[in-house]
């Protein structure tokens, strides 16, 4: 994966798979002490703690259309590429949660990339579940709740082409502004 | 301009004013693969030009949803489209030009776009 927006799209789709009704995406930007976090947490099926253990494996997936599952061995290659590591925490029946710590200044750290496309098309592609994006810079924080969205739009879908466009627009806009005073961690 | 949550108002009230101009309507389905194989190829990009294009002539009340892997991991991008009444058609190697050109060409104008197709059902 070219970006982190796109790996963590990528995530997401493990937890709409695993019958998620509420996924919260978290990014951390944290300059002091040079780590980007991100966690991608649901509350889909889970796994069994072997499952749990597994799961990076590239050669272990729970689908049946192939036979490899890549999104979380590539996730966990780029996180221990930048110094930084993979943890994947679940429980059956209750959730899973997943977290990868980057370096933050690590030559080898992708950038982030089009988070705002990513996080409307999530929304877009998945309108009846709760997706809560929180993004946080150095202690500045901006964040998107579909809840919310969805009790403003009474009734509108969250799939509507406008809606989708003002989300992009919406998030892009906030981001920006979430780093206008260290621009070199937007990236 | 900058962008508030009140904006969402004006959407809401211009949606339901479209869609109730169009009321009896059946849907037109569109689905696009976000696999691992899908996002890795562009399925992200392909998703935003069909959102962006449908936007950009109003086109509201059609259904854009997504799937995961279906298999056909070497002609991700795919991209399926369902008009009622009509075939369903499954497009390969799907860029966001040609996302573009499919949303014109058989959304709107109900012509399939033979040279992308890799197949059809029903």
């Amino acid at each position: 994966m070219k970006e982190i927006s796109l790996h963590i799209m990528d995530i997401v789709q493990n937890s709409v798979e695993a019958g998620a009704t509420k996924v919260s995406i978290g990014v951390d930007v944290d300059s002091g002490r040079d780590l980007l976090t991100i966690t991608v947490s649901d509350n889909g099926r889970g796994m069994d703690s072997e499952m749990t253990r597994r799961v990076t494996d590239p050669f272990v997936t729970s689908r049946t259309t192939r036979r490899v599952g890549l999104g979380l061995s590539l996730l966990k290659d780029t996180a221990r590429q930048t110094g930084g590591r993979l943890e994947v925490l679940s429980a059956e029946g209750e959730g899973t949660r997943v977290i990868a710590t980057l370096g933050l200044s690590h030559i080898d750290r992708p950038p982030l990339g089009d988070i705002a496309s990513t996080l409307a098309c999530l929304i877009a592609a998945n309108k009846s579940i709760d997706i809560d994006y929180h993004h946080a810079c150095d202690g500045r924080e901006f964040s998107v709740r579909t809840e919310e969205l969805r009790s403003r739009l009474s009734g509108v879908s969250l799939a509507d082409p406008l809606v989708f466009c003002f989300v992009r627009e919406y998030a892009e806009q906030g981001i920006s502004q979430l780093c206008s005073t260290t621009p070199s961690l937007l990236v | 301009m900058v962008k508030t949550l009140e904006d969402l108002a004006k959407i809401r009230d211009k949606t339901r004013e479209a869609l109730a101009a169009r009321k009896g309507d059946l849907t037109t389905k569109i689905v696009v693969g976000m696999g691992t194989c899908g996002i890795a190829a562009g399925a992200r990009e392909v998703m935003s030009a069909i959102l962006d294009e449908l936007g950009k002539r109003n086109l509201t009340g059609i259904a854009v949803t997504q799937t995961g892997c279906v298999g056909l991991c070497d002609k991700e991008p795919l991209v399926e489209v369902s008009k009622p009444g009509q075939p369903r058609v499954t497009y390969g190697l799907v860029t966001s030009e040609r996302a573009r050109r499919i949303v014109a060409q058989h959304v709107v104008n109900d012509q399939i776009v033979g040279e992308w197709v890799i197949g059809t059902q029903g």
